[in-house]
């Protein structure tokens, strides 16, 4: 029996047509088409890659973001596009710098209902005209955005029963173990790959 | 052999021995229609054979809890049955991460627990943190908000494992007179 196989993935000219001024750039990785739009036309691209039946892009599987606190547009949100149809996926990249609001694309994808929350309160990042925008998965109250690489892993409070007051208090973290940062760039790991493709994303970073 | 000499703790094995105590009992109760016993020996006899743990299940530990409760291991052989309801439970067996949001519920359900009542704390994360020690959304060991009487440990402890912290448990009920006073 013959293997099913990925379709090929989907080619940048084949999108200029449609999205011709609202892609910044393009690339292929991983046999995916990876694209890059601003804020202001998300909802526009992610609305034709949708309907239009060349693309038929008809699920957003998942909706993130990605802290790269050295840049000046310190936020990439990541909307992971699947089409069954063509058997297909793609990714669809916006930068933003902090502070700035991303447009809901809700009207769009139902599914990024959820996801534009946890977005939210993992990142901080704010989209304009959710429904609902609570947070998802911290604590009741719960204060900073903990996947930004400035949130210390530990956090800014911890939770303890107070007898007197017969209630879960809240107090700021006190650690009986100091933390430990693991090296694991450690030459004695046998990870050498992992320290050359660490190596160049420093690079790329600094350049 | 006398009734008044025996070991409590301690089975007595099959035999003239054990036929004898039991014929010694039936005849009393025969004749006098009653038999005399130590209260919190009877208490904590009735409380050791019916430990019925509150399902208290946060992660992967509860599906060992669940391996525990079933045909293999079967915690029914000890008289501990699973109850939804803090209400009508002895035990917590608090199985699997506890979080900061989920910590003033577990306080709130051991409250609603009537006394005397225990908490057995399973796997890593119940007990310190485990692999979550430094993460900003867990609390580093359930005993920071509910009083723990054992602990199992492991990552997840095994069914057997948690058997014998319940065993363990029963063995602690035995040794503390739990009749409350004044």
């Amino acid at each position: 029996m013959e293997q099913a196989t990925l379709t090929d993935a989907l080619s940048f000219e084949a999108l200029l047509p449609h999205l011709g001024g609202m892609i910044e750039d393009a690339d292929h990785k991983g046999g995916e088409l990876v694209i890059r739009c601003s804020t202001d036309n998300i909802i526009e691209v992610l609305t034709i890659l949708r309907d239009e039946a060349d693309f038929a892009f008809d699920q957003l599987t998942d909706l993130t973001a990605v802290d790269y606190p050295n840049r000046p547009y310190r936020f990439e949100l990541v909307y992971q596009l699947l089409s069954i149809t063509h058997n297909r996926r793609m990714r669809v990249l916006v930068a933003l710098p902090e502070g700035e609001v991303a447009p809901s694309v809700l009207p769009v994808f139902n599914s990024a209902n959820w996801a534009e929350r946890e977005v939210w309160d993992m990142f901080g990042i704010f989209f304009a005209g959710h429904p609902d925008l609570r947070r998802l998965l911290t604590d009741y109250g719960f204060e900073g955005h903990p996947l930004r690489k400035d949130f210390p892993t530990t956090g800014y409070v911890e939770v303890r029963y107070d007898d007197t007051q017969r209630r879960v208090v809240y107090e700021p973290v006190h650690l009986t173990q100091e933390y430990r940062d693991f090296d694991f760039l450690s030459p004695w790991e046998g990870v050498q790959n992992d320290i050359e493709d660490n190596a160049a994303d420093q690079e790329e970073q600094g350049a | 052999m006398t009734l008044g000499k025996l070991d409590l703790n301690t089975p007595i094995p099959q035999g003239n021995d054990q036929d004898m105590i039991l014929n010694a009992v039936t005849d009393e109760i025969a004749n006098r229609g009653f038999v005399i016993a130590k209260a919190d020996k009877l208490f904590n006899w009735a409380r050791t054979g019916s430990l019925w743990p509150m399902t208290f299940g946060l992660a992967c530990c509860a599906v060992e809890m669940i391996h525990a409760a079933s045909s293999r291991y079967d915690m029914d052989r000890y008289g501990m049955l699973f109850r939804p309801s803090p209400r009508q439970s002895d035990v917590m067996i608090v199985a699997g991460t506890l979080t900061n949001k989920m910590a003033p519920a577990l306080r709130r359900v051991y409250d609603q627990m009537p006394e005397p009542r225990w908490v057995l704390s399973m796997g890593s994360c119940a007990n310190g943190g485990g692999y979550y020690h430094y993460s900003y959304a867990v609390v580093r060991g359930c005993d920071r908000i509910v009083p723990v009487d054992v602990y199992v440990p492991g990552c997840p402890p095994t069914a057997e494992a948690l058997i014998y912290g319940l065993l363990q448990l029963q063995k602690k009920i035995k040794r503390t007179s739990t009749i409350a006073r004044g």
